[in-house]
């Protein structure tokens, strides 16, 4: 039986595995980047280290995800405005960061409330001077959207296919009213044009390199943490309530109270990953609410495997890759290509690219003679099941 | 308070029954002849009385078997007993205080009923020792099951159901894999994680081998006694090999109540159900 407790989160071979591989290839490209001179053929441009960052937070993004998809099964195709309003907290300070450097060089107001004529900041604006208070703004506004579409949508049992349209209509939604100038988050444009953080500017590579190991921590962290989470006995509730809701309320459980709170944590890590994304792409317009984005997210995930966390971050990450060296060749075959790559995986890989690993391996074994133990009888049909359509 | 509130069953004063100990509201108070009294229930849907004028006793620790043919109200009955149908008319006592018709499905089920539906529902991604953990009873909050990791008094509860059950050693093996019967095993388990001073098991027999049946029965025989087990069955023969009493019923209430071989006599009951 499998234990739950922090030490076991902190030190099982996956966990040991994943934040091993992490820093490792982190510690590698800082060394690369850093060390090495520029004109030598192993130097690793400060593109790439920002590149790798990026990855980091879609990986974050996607483990995000795998936490309510792949382990509760809601099926959410709005996440990426989550993602967006932690972005958007964090361009909030570094717009403020910006100071009077500014087009119109206006201590207190961004360019674009002096464009709009504004006199004064917004209410909402208040505080967002602080670093502190963005940090708490990042994990509290998603957080709370969540929290209060999650109760109302879980309470009223909307499950399905229906709770993914709603999620898709609210990142729809918010993506129009963030359009908009009036709402004071700089319209078409977003926010962008930053200068420094905590001030150290934004163009130096230290603090590129200083961005790239914060998120790095902050993916080992929240694996460390969603490990916790689905090795407890509320884990296996949870996956209980993906395997069959309504058994799962008769045995007694509140299985909204369930949802709702792997709902809110996960738009909480979800935040996070868009808050480290800004400082290192930049810019966070309303573009990134698009409900594009957030099916593109569910691809990673499928495209890495379900319910194992890592399989997320794999998926992220190369796909992300596929995606930079593709638009490089082709740009408009992109999204054809993405499409086709879900209907693969749907249709030969369901569990993705992680129960492909574990069907080779469990062959491999097979082979050898070794009789696999418990746990693992499940998946000896999986190679036949992997041909029928999921 | 008027009259009827006076005279409420779930209301016995205590000065009636002088050197009975005080049942506090909400507990079971198993002091009477009978675990559960069933009272004059009807039951209809759209004019269709699926239970009428339905009266039925269980003991303490009785194995009791309920057959009947189709649209009997066999699956209704226990569909009162847990709480998912309300009674047209009729009381439903479990105990001596505990109203059941007043009670939602989860209080019922906290108080001690437990029922083993007819298809088996294990969590199939979950081990059989990870199915029995989520059935057993307990606080089931989020904070509780994310910071208290079992204890070793509820490991060995665990592992000592499987054992009444006959499933130790798939311990730790994926509930999906098991067999049909080894499922249906795990469910009982399931239900007897949870306590229950009242079994309610719905046609456990259905698509079982031979030695699984008589597995099944060696086991219904064993639970009854430390439980009240009602089992509601088809096949006569898994019946006779385990019954002590047989309840009949037909067309919503009881048509023959007793032993096996009386009510296989009983030419009310030959015309309506055996005889056929």
């Amino acid at each position: 039986m499998r234990h739950s407790d922090l030490k076991t989160a902190l030190t099982d071979r996956a966990a040991r595995w994943f934040i091993g591989i992490l820093f490792g290839a982190v510690a590698l490209v800082v060394l690369l980047n850093q060390l090495i001179p520029a004109d030598s053929g192993l130097h690793v441009s400060s593109y790439t280290v920002t590149l790798l960052g990026k990855y980091l937070c879609y990986a974050l993004l996607a483990m995000a995800l795998d936490l309510v998809w792949g382990y509760c099964g809601i099926l959410s195709l709005g996440h990426g405005a989550f993602f967006a309003l932690g972005g958007y907290a964090m361009g909030m300070y570094l717009m403020r960061q910006i100071g009077d450097r500014g087009v119109y060089g206006n201590p207190v107001l961004p360019d674009f409330m002096v464009f709009l004529n504004w006199q004064e900041l917004p209410w909402y604006w208040l505080g967002s001077h602080s670093f502190p208070f963005t940090m708490v703004l990042i994990a509290l506004v998603p957080g709370l959207l969540a929290f209060v579409f999650g109760w109302l949508a879980f309470r009223s049992r909307v499950t399905g296919v229906y709770l993914s349209i709603i999620t898709q209509a609210l990142t729809y939604a918010l993506m129009l009213a963030f359009f908009r100038n009036e709402l004071g988050f700089g319209g078409n444009n977003g926010l962008t044009d930053f200068k420094d953080i905590l001030g150290f500017s934004l163009r130096e590579d230290s603090t590129r390199v200083a961005l790239l190991i914060a998120t790095a921590i902050a993916l080992a962290l929240a694996f460390v943490l969603c490990r916790y989470i689905t090795g407890s006995r509320m884990g296996r509730v949870v996956m209980a309530v993906r395997d069959g809701e309504s058994r799962a309320r008769f045995l007694g459980y509140r299985t909204e109270h369930y949802k709702l709170w792997i709902f809110t944590l996960s738009a909480v890590l979800a935040g996070i990953a868009g808050a480290l994304y800004v400082p290192q792409v930049g810019i966070i317009n309303p573009g990134e609410f698009s409900p594009l984005n957030s099916i593109e997210l569910v691809v990673w995930v499928a495209v890495g495997g379900r319910a194992t966390l890592y399989g997320a971050v794999i998926g992220a990450i190369l796909v992300n890759y596929g995606k930079t060296v593709f638009t490089g060749i082709m740009p408009e075959a992109w999204l054809f290509a993405l499409g086709g790559l879900f209907v693969a995986v749907t249709l030969f890989l369901p569990r993705g690219l992680v129960g492909l690993a574990d069907n080779v391996r469990q062959r491999l074994r097979k082979n050898s003679g070794t009789s696999n133990g418990s746990k693992g009888t499940d998946n000896d049909n999986q190679p036949e099941a992997s041909h029928e359509p999921a | 308070m008027n009259l009827r509130d006076t005279f409420r069953r779930d209301r016995v004063f205590d000065v009636v029954r002088p050197g009975t100990r005080t049942i506090n509201p909400g507990e079971l108070d198993t002091g009477g002849k009978y675990l559960l009294y069933m009272e004059n229930i009807t039951v209809s849907f759209d004019g269709f009385k699926a239970l009428n004028d339905l009266t039925l006793y269980i003991e303490p620790g009785e194995l009791r078997c309920i057959i009947g043919p189709n649209g009997a109200g066999k699956s209704t009955m226990m569909d009162v007993i847990t709480g998912k149908t309300r009674p047209d008319q009729g009381t439903c006592f479990f105990g001596q205080t505990l109203d059941l018709t007043r009670m939602s499905e989860t209080e019922i089920a906290g108080a001690g009923i437990g029922r083993k539906f007819q298809k088996p529902t294990v969590f199939p991604e979950h081990t059989a020792a990870e199915n029995l953990e989520l059935a057993m009873a307990g606080p089931k909050t989020t904070w509780h099951t994310l910071v208290h990791p079992l204890n070793g008094e509820q490991r060995d509860r665990i592992a000592a159901t499987l054992d009444t059950v006959g499933l130790l050693d798939r311990h730790d093996h994926v509930a999906g894999a098991l067999s049909h019967g080894q499922k249906q095993w795990l469910e009982i388990a399931m239900v007897l994680m949870q306590q229950p001073k009242l079994l309610l098991v719905d046609e456990p027999i259905a698509g079982m081998t031979r030695q699984e049946v008589e597995r099944t029965a060696e086991l219904l025989q064993q639970l009854a006694g430390e439980h009240s087990v009602v089992v509601v069955e088809h096949d006569m023969e898994f019946i006779r090999s385990i019954a002590s009493t047989v309840t009949v019923l037909h067309q919503g209430s009881v048509l023959a109540e007793g032993k096996m071989q009386d009510v296989q006599n009983d030419p009310k009951v030959i015309e309506v159900y055996l005889g056929e």
